[in-house]
């Protein structure tokens, strides 16, 4: 494979895991803990909604607008529309500087819109809000925004919506993150080992099964995706080379082998608990005889053979 | 300032970071000495320090602080060091009439919703002064301990709203450096400690966890260390590295070693 055909395909590649958390819409959970960050796969999804051309909207209110917008270049900037709730989300310093209703109004706001333009809207973050709203309004506010392009009669004039929400798993119990988990489409849990990070994407396709992959990636400095194969081979400490490989079937004091005759007899045999026409013959038909097993027994001095009673014989 | 905690953040007061919220927190042992590590080594950069001590008292720093080569007290008095000593004022919150709304005020109302007069306060302190020269290099806030809060009837919500807006003004506006210390309650089910170090956790960007060994007390390892970096101003390669430490706590200082690697062992 030439350089550039190797390129192509990683693009090709990078391309599909991206498009693939885009593409269905609505609700995209991103869950992320203390160890593997989240925010970096959130920035690489907005430059990859921004390039291709949709309007981005961030919700900000654990970073300060210049570091979200920190690694982004300029003309991915121009298209970001930035709501800062970051400096004053409260309103501790009165100067009702904020969108009044803060972050939930400038949520429910997007509701309202008309563009046919596709939207992106990008909740940095979305344990902020559950920790301060009640979870069942989060939950309204967030199915009425992302679903806006699914009402019939509608569905022309609305754009698609993608919200994209940055949840850490830590923060919250396992009621509300399972009502967030219920309603988004796509959902990526992040995680990893041994300084490689893994994407475990859940896709909820309407009237399909859920799709689950796992993807192996890193991003690089300018939010884009790097898709890796795994943890390196040579960085396992247990394999080496110099010892070869024993078989442990040898010098064995019993016969682990079957012969010819042997394994056809084995396939031939038929297991006691599956129902077969012969079977079904041989209880049909009226039984030969007696059975030809007895069993004799010699009851203990401490046995009790009064069966209405089996305690009794317990020393209490 | 201990000198090898600053070789293993590869820090200096001269050249350390700006902006940053560091996050101490202890389990199992008693991380205070991080508390003065970094008291020492802010009052030696020649920063504003604002030190709200919930725990100890002002005589209690100072003679920690002695021992690693700074005076309190005269730092007070030319006022780079604002200090609130919570146990005293926590009395006036009772006793004195206020007109303005003292920083401790949710000890005396029933339902506190928030802690914006402390907030205020600290913001007050580190305001920078409009007097042409800048005689501080930059702001810092310390706060021992955040857990107290939660004992004192806060909510773990209203805490981390308290330090999002003390990361807001301090680290953003200002471009200065917050510390904390959390305890971490282990094994005990404290669901609002949880969601505080957590909450606190995702917004840090350096977070150091001092935890008793495993095994119990040992008389010549008293701890290790976990470092954890995160949020690196240029996302590389190995972003979120993570470092552990033991350590041993003498009289003026504390002596760092890899796992295994104590002097009383080897």
């Amino acid at each position: 494979m030439t350089p550039s055909e190797g390129a192509r395909a990683g693009t090709g590649r990078e391309l599909e895991m991206l498009d693939s958390l885009l593409a269905l819409g609505g609700l995209v959970l991103l869950r992320d803990s203390v160890e593997w960050e989240g925010r970096s796969l959130l920035k690489a999804l907005v430059k990859k909604s921004a390039l291709c051309g949709e309007q981005v909207h961030i919700l900000g209110c654990e970073v300060s607008e210049e570091e979200f917008r920190e690694g982004f270049d300029s003309d991915i900037n121009n298209r970001l529309v930035y709501h800062d709730f970051f400096r004053d989300p409260l309103n501790w310093s009165k100067t009702e500087e904020a969108f009044p209703g803060g972050p939930l109004g400038a949520l429910r706001a997007m509701c309202k819109r008309t563009d046919p333009v596709p939207v992106t809207i990008a909740l940095d973050s979305l344990s902020w809000l559950l920790l301060r709203l009640p979870c069942t309004t989060l939950c309204q506010a967030l199915h009425a925004v992302s679903h806006q392009d699914s009402c019939p009669g509608d569905s022309s004039s609305v754009g698609k919506v993608s919200v994209l929400g940055l949840l850490h798993e830590e923060l919250h119990g396992p009621g509300p993150v399972g009502a967030l988990s219920s309603l988004a489409q796509t959902e990526v849990t992040l995680g990893g080992t041994m300084g490689q990070a893994l994407a475990h994407i859940l896709c909820r396709r309407p009237r399909q099964r859920p799709t689950d992959q796992t993807q192996w990636f890193s991003i690089l400095p300018d939010f884009s995706l790097d898709l890796q194969e795994g943890p390196s081979v040579e960085s396992q400490p247990y394999s080496d080379p110099h010892i070869p490989p024993v078989d442990p079937t040898t010098h064995l004091t019993f016969n682990l082998h079957l012969s010819k005759k042997e394994r056809e007899a084995r396939d031939s045999l038929i297991l006691p608990f599956q129902f077969s026409s012969e079977k079904q013959q041989a209880l049909l038909q009226p039984r030969p005889g007696q059975a030809t097993s007895h069993i004799f027994y010699e009851p203990d001095a401490y046995d009790d053979l009064d069966q209405e009673d089996p305690d009794d014989d317990l020393d209490i | 300032m201990f000198v090898e905690l600053n070789n293993l953040l590869n820090t200096t007061p001269d050249r350390a970071e700006q902006g940053k919220l560091t996050l101490l927190c202890d389990a199992k042992t008693d991380g205070s000495f991080l508390v003065h590590h970094f008291l020492s080594f802010y009052l030696k950069a020649n920063c504003k320090v604002c030190f709200v001590a919930l725990i100890q008292s002002f005589s209690h720093y100072s003679i920690v602080g002695q021992k690693l080569g700074v005076s309190l007290t005269m730092a007070r008095e030319r006022g780079q060091l604002v200090f609130l000593e919570g146990l005293k004022s926590a009395v006036d919150v009772v006793f004195q009439a206020q007109k303005e709304p003292h920083p401790l005020q949710f000890l005396r109302e029933a339902n506190a919703g928030n802690l914006k007069p402390l907030f205020e306060f600290v913001r007050e302190a580190l305001k920078p002064i409009d007097s042409g020269e800048a005689r501080w290099t930059y702001p810092v806030l310390l706060v021992d301990d955040l857990s107290v809060l939660l004992s004192l009837g806060m909510g773990a919500v209203a805490v981390l709203d308290f330090i999002h807006y003390c990361r807001a003004t301090v680290c953003w506006e200002l471009k200065g450096n917050v510390v904390v210390l959390v305890h971490d309650s282990g094994d005990a089910e404290d669901e609002e400690n949880d969601i505080l170090l957590n909450g606190l956790s995702h917004q840090s960007h350096l977070i150091l966890r001092a935890e008793g060994l495993a095994t119990g007390f040992c008389r010549d390892v008293h701890g290790q260390l976990r470092i954890l970096w995160r949020r690196p101003s240029q996302p590389t390669v190995h972003r979120d590295q993570s470092f552990t430490y033991q350590y041993k706590i003498q009289d003026k200082s504390v002596s760092f070693f890899a796992k295994g690697m104590s002097p009383a062992v080897l």
